[in-house]
């Protein structure tokens, strides 16, 4: 008798199916790089894009909401600025879901030449995200020192905040991509919820709007309880929105639970259904 | 067996092809119909017919040593990439397993996930993590897969700026210079150039040789085929139909492809049946009859010929086939003219020829000259050649008459 290294059988669920994910670290880096070099490739002003961006949002939403509508703001915060802490997450999430959700059938040459583990592909596409999600900061530390609004002290759980937004877009986005590879109606349906989102998330406005027996209601969108989650950390919100947030992540885990499920379901058939 | 590296086990690789869907994505609002069609009637779509099940393998068996240099050949669409897809982890057996031992690199497609826009540089970085190697391995490797690929001059272009065949070079540089006990080549080499498929040819044999590491080679280039490895496994219609000696496995894919199988390996008549060929025999100086012959071999071929009506003036040739139906050689005598041929007599004629194709399975043809023209008149006698030749010999031929290099005897029963 002789041990072998690999048995190759039907409907077979790999032991260390997350180490093996580990191994492949390197391809998972490059696939990121590649995506982020790719993205500016042949443009004149190259990264500035990443900045010009989320910036003429900023001012469309400031002037829209904030000028035209004259919605309040939170506490001190400029309006530009209340936006923009909004705007952070959101960007994220919608460029982290929308690629995240294409990213096998985008690779589809990949996933039916090479073995690889196939969640590499839908994570790197969020890393990728995660650059800009990264260079929009610096806009943000711009605008406050253009405004000379100092961050409260809660900006230390930021991190956390960030953590969940990458759960949430990975969980959706891991769901989404799965189902995509058989079924192609995700493709349109995936711009209509980014669409959609944008309106009953608080991108350009403030939660305190919302009347209060709606809020059970309007709570259930994850993206709420991150998108205060973000504000409270860097304006300073006199209460945290508890049960936004515990939606938020009560939902996230949950989904991601389902998701990988569902994802390491469907991935045998990949190659062949691409 | 203790070197055993790949052990598959009754394989088999069921797709489902759908016949009367024409869209071959299927809508999510199709399935909710059809599933609640089902809900309703369910006995309507017990009887269905629309989906068929289609065994792209069935039932494979087979095992590879460790270093073997094992081709597997076979037709189009007779399974050979759905088998190296199941070997290389990207889809899952229907039923069956496959037990491997060691890493496997597979190079199912040259430049696998290359991105056009990215230059050679990059994509040398990005398509060996593909293959599975480190950042690190790729470093180490990076100036050996440059200098193999030859495409130095061009590291900071595009890929995209590339022609079809560089951009092939660098594919197969990168893949030829993975660490893995087990690689696994597609037919990748088909857009190179000569020279380069000589030297990836020449790689792949140093990597086996040097290093011991076991390939799994296929091809539709059947020199190519012989001269790299040692082993064929001929599959066809998703079943292994030969595993074994590398020469017998050409052979049968050869027989195949012109549409015989091995059962009636009849010669086709194609004119009136003036000789009736009894048996094609070839046989050594020793008098031994042997199964293939030898590059420079001095031999016989024992043509046996009944009489099927009065003959005179006949000239009996051999033309040689090669794999793609080219005329390579002809043995004939003109001297032997059979020109008191009575119905029913049977002869044996006698050909006494050196061999000098290369390698590889080629067919005889029977001609007969009558009327003052030759006509073939036999067709696909299998003639193989093997052992390879010390060196390689480049040589053109001129045109000219041809003056035969054989010569015949007759001899009468």
């Amino acid at each position: 008798m002789q041990d072998y290294d690999l048995i190759i059988k039907p409907k077979q669920q790999s032991k260390d199916y997350f180490a093996d994910i580990l191994r492949f670290k390197d391809l998972l880096l490059l696939l990121t790089w590649r995506d982020v070099l790719v993205r500016y490739k042949q443009t004149v002003i190259g990264l500035l894009w990443a900045l010009i961006r989320p910036v003429l949002t900023m001012v469309v939403f400031t002037v829209v909401f904030g000028k035209i509508a004259k919605l309040p703001t939170e506490g001190e915060a400029p309006y530009a600025i209340l936006v923009f802490t909004a705007l952070l997450p959101w960007q994220f999430f919608a460029t982290g879901f929308t690629a995240c959700a294409n990213s096998l059938v985008a690779g589809a040459g990949m996933l039916s030449k090479i073995y690889f583990p196939r969640l590499i592909l839908p994570i790197s596409s969020i890393l990728t995200s995660l650059v800009d999600f990264a260079i929009s900061f610096v806009i943000l530390a711009a605008l406050m020192v253009y405004y000379g609004f100092m961050p409260s002290v809660n900006i230390i759980f930021l991190p956390l905040f960030i953590l969940l937004t990458f759960f949430t877009v990975f969980s959706t986005g891991v769901l989404i991509a799965a189902l995509n590879v058989e079924y192609r109606d995700f493709k349109h349906i995936v711009p209509f919820i980014v669409q959609f989102g944008l309106y009953i998330s608080p991108v350009g406005f403030s939660s305190s709007i919302v009347p209060e027996k709606y809020q059970w209601l309007y709570n259930l969108n994850p993206m709420v309880g991150i998108i205060d989650g973000f504000r409270w950390c860097i304006l300073g919100t006199d209460t945290l929105n508890v049960q936004a947030i515990t939606v938020s992540t009560v939902v996230t885990v949950i989904l991601l639970v389902v998701s990988l499920k569902i994802f390491r379901n469907l991935e045998r058939t990949f190659a062949d259904k691409i | 067996m203790t070197n055993t590296v790949i052990k598959v086990e009754n394989l088999t690789k069921q797709y489902r092809i759908l016949h009367e869907n024409k869209d071959p994505y299927k809508k999510f609002s199709d399935t909710l119909i059809n599933f609640s069609k089902k809900c309703i009637m369910p006995w309507k779509f017990f009887n269905s017919k629309e989906v068929e099940m289609f065994k792209a393998l069935n039932d494979v068996n087979f095992e590879i040593k460790k270093g073997e240099k094992i081709a597997i050949i076979g037709r189009n669409g007779a399974g050979k990439s759905t088998l190296l897809k199941v070997l290389s982890r990207i889809t899952e057996p229907t039923e069956g397993s496959v037990k491997i031992k060691g890493r496997v690199a597979s190079l199912l497609e040259v430049g696998t996930g290359f991105h056009p826009e990215l230059t050679g540089r990059e994509n040398i970085f990005l398509n060996g993590a593909i293959l599975g190697m480190t950042k690190k391995e790729i470093q180490d490797k990076f100036d050996d897969i440059v200098e193999f690929s030859g495409c130095e001059k061009f590291l900071d272009t595009p890929v995209k700026r590339y022609s079809s065949g560089m951009r092939v070079r660098l594919g197969f540089a990168v893949a030829a210079h993975l660490e893995s006990e087990i690689l696994i080549v597609d037919e990748v080499l088909a857009v190179g150039d000569a020279e380069f498929q000589k030297k990836c040819l020449g790689k792949m044999d140093e990597i086996s040789k040097g290093e011991g590491r076991t390939i799994i080679f296929v091809s539709h280039n059947m020199s190519a085929v012989q001269n790299l490895c040692d082993k064929g496994i001929v599959i066809d219609k998703g079943s292994v139909k030969y595993a074994g000696n590398v020469n017998n496995a050409v052979n049968e894919y050869m027989i195949q492809n012109n549409g015989l199988t091995t059962n009636d390996l009849e010669p086709e008549y194609l004119s009136e049946k003036d000789f009736e060929i009894l048996d094609v025999k070839y046989i050594d100086l020793d008098e031994q009859e042997i199964s293939s012959i030898k590059v420079n071999q001095e031999f016989y071929i024992d043509v046996k010929v009944r009489a099927n009506s009065d003959i005179t003036g006949s000239v009996l040739g051999l033309p040689v086939r090669n794999m793609y139906n080219d005329y390579v050689v002809v043995y004939v005598d003109r001297s032997i003219k059979f020109d008191d041929v009575k119905v029913g007599d049977e002869f044996t004629v006698r050909y006494k020829t050196i061999n000098q194709l290369s390698p590889g399975s080629y067919f005889i043809d029977l001609n007969v000259k009558r009327h003052g023209k030759f006509e073939v008149w036999v067709k696909n006698i299998p003639y193989a050649v093997n052992e390879l030749r010390e060196g390689d010999i480049n040589f053109k031929v001129q045109a000219g008459v041809y003056q035969g290099i054989s010569s015949a005897e007759v001899i009468k029963k």
